[in-house]
């Protein structure tokens, strides 16, 4: 009950205001996919038999989960420090794992409409054949799952909204953006390659794409096992955050 | 069992000790004003008792449970109105009091709801968002919030600051009700005339300390001593009593007054002299000059 309730605030927030949080990021992707389907699709195959425009919507679906999760649990956390409301959900007997649990899972749920929504607009301009729709699941969900846990860590971290905003441009961007969203990485020169393999969004979004299209670069029980141990190792993290009461109670 | 108890509580910012061996006991259907200067610890206190913070040493319970080891329970016992204003801009009133209950494991909260909305008179913003509320009104729905899952014992941290004073009074009114309805009440608030004529029992703390824990009427009792005003026919007193003046000239005066009696020997010094009286009156000293005397000792 007391969990359902914080889940039942924590999505209902970002739902009244779906406009900024849902439509704008899928307009977004679409945006992207119309530009970068156009300019580059008619040049590249990325893989045997996958065009551009397919083998784009996996990598801009996943970029989009990824920051909306993050942008979820983030926001809701700094704003609610910074306006010092968060006393409200400090104040009755939530325990650390409640706290966590709802916070993720909120930050999943929204991942995943924005996500759907981005695929179901780009569907107009291909059709993934979705081969392996389990493992298409299960990458969406462990990929919001992870930057649901790492914005946690940011919003109790972060004291103002710059703070926050640095986290996002220094840390989120830059391994979404080298993670293959908008290529393979086999087209990369090979330092950026062996760089991305260290990357664990790169994981996420070709586990997606094995979930797409039955190809990837790398094995999809690899990807599963990077994401997942990612996953765990930044729960556990948060959980002693909470536990510890870091930054929330002095 | 105690609503609340303390004991050897300290609590270390860093260096600065904000709280040093406070230990003390708030009685189950107690009225109890916590007073003290900006600074003397009185939040961080009650923000010990609600986990905000924690004691670096020394442990406090609230009915019976620890505040650290048995959290769960012991802030299902409180409800704690904290001193800052805040909301969450994104819902309306009875949605906010919603959540709030079902933070606290209850569903179906709404007659409860819509009785503390009557009380505090907040029936017909029910539905306004919170954004919308005057600064008075968010600070009610604060106190609506301590309330969803009635707790046995109630805390508000200056609740009174920033609300108009009709507003004032029709909330005390309901805390009071309360009150008597068993409810432990404890408060700190800046209107020592609130403490005064609420509250049962008082503890005075200042830089962190305990230095006064009292039932009111003894704390009163032993204020500084009362003072008598007269007004005489005569421009000047009698020698006996000039060490009593305290102040005023004639035919004006103030004089010390240790006890009752004493009052019978200075009218009876007047008669003698042939002064007499064209008006009299005994003054007590009211919380805030008993508080004022505690703070500079
Ligand atoms: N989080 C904090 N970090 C450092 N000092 C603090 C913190 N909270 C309170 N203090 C200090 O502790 C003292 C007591 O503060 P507080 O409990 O708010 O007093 P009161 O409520 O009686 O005005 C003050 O000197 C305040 O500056
Ligand atoms: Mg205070």
């Amino acid at each position: 009950m007391r969990f359902y309730t914080l889940l039942q605030k924590e999505i209902l927030r970002f739902w009244r205001v779906a406009f900024q949080t849902v439509a704008a990021p899928v307009l977004t992707a679409l945006l992207y996919q119309l530009i970068f389907s156009h300019s580059i699709g008619q040049h590249v195959e990325p893989y045997p038999g996958v065009s551009y425009a397919a083998f784009l919507i996996p990598g801009l679906a996943m970029m989009s989960m990824l920051q909306n999760s993050f942008a979820n649990a983030s926001s809701s956390l700094i704003q609610a420090k910074v306006t010092g409301s968060i006393v409200f959900i400090l104040l009755p007997p939530l325990s650390y794992l409640e706290f966590f649990l709802a916070h993720l899972l909120a930050s999943i749920v929204r991942g995943l409409v924005v996500g759907i929504g981005v695929i179901a607009v780009t569907l107009f301009f291909a059709m993934p054949p979705f081969s392996h729709p389990v493992w298409l699941l299960l990458f969406m969900v462990l990929g919001c799952g992870v930057m649901g846990a790492l914005g946690i860590i940011g919003g109790i971290w972060a004291e103002k909204f710059d703070q926050l905003a640095g986290f996002q441009n220094f840390i989120i961007m830059p391994l979404t953006f080298l993670s293959g969203v908008f290529y393979s990485i086999h087209s990369l020169p090979p330092f950026w390659q062996a760089l991305s393999h260290w990357n664990p969004v790169f994981y996420m979004i070709d586990g997606f794409r094995y979930g797409c299209f039955g190809v990837s670069d790398a094995s999809p029980w690899q990807s599963l096992a990077v994401v997942g141990v990612t996953f765990a190792l930044l729960a556990g993290i948060t959980l002693q955050m909470l536990r510890s009461g870091y930054k929330l109670r002095h | 069992m105690s609503a609340i108890v303390f004991d050897r509580i300290c609590k270390q910012f860093g260096s600065f000790s904000a709280l040093d061996e406070v230990s003390f006991r708030v009685e189950q259907g107690d009225f109890f004003a916590l007073l003290g200067p900006n600074g003397a610890g009185k939040t961080t206190l009650i923000s010990i008792l609600g986990g905000l913070a924690r004691a670096t040493s020394g442990t406090a319970t609230v009915m019976g449970y620890d505040v650290v080891q048995d959290y769960r329970a012991a802030r299902s016992a409180i409800g704690i109105v904290p001193q800052e204003l805040v909301f969450d801009p994104f819902f309306t009133v009875r949605e906010t009091l919603r959540f709030q209950s079902g933070y606290f494991g209850i569903r179906h909260n709404d007659d409860w709801i819509d009785e503390i909305l009557l009380n505090i008179g907040l029936a017909e913003k029910a539905d306004t968002n919170m954004r919308k509320l005057s600064g008075g009104m968010k600070r009610r729905v604060m106190v609506a919030q301590a309330l969803v899952h009635r707790p046995p014992v109630i805390v508000l941290d200056e609740p009174t600051a920033g609300v108009d004073v009709e507003l004032r009074q029709s909330l005390w009114a309901f805390i009071r009700r309360l009150n008597e309805a068993g409810h432990t009440i404890v408060l700190t608030t800046h209107y020592l005339e609130e403490a005064e004529t609420l509250c049962n029992r008082i503890a005075m703390l200042k830089q962190g300390r305990l230095i006064a824990l009292e039932d009111k009427d003894t704390l009163m009792g032993h204020g500084s001593a009362r003072s008598l005003r007269i007004v005489t026919t005569a421009q000047a007193l009698p020698d006996s009593l000039m060490p009593l003046v305290t102040g005023g000239s004639g035919p004006e005066f103030e004089l010390k007054l240790a006890d009752c009696c004493a009052l019978e020997d200075i009218l009876g010094e007047l008669r003698r002299a042939g002064i007499g009286l064209k008006d009299i009156e005994v003054t007590k000293p009211d919380l805030e000059e008993i508080f004022v005397d505690m703070m500079h000792r």
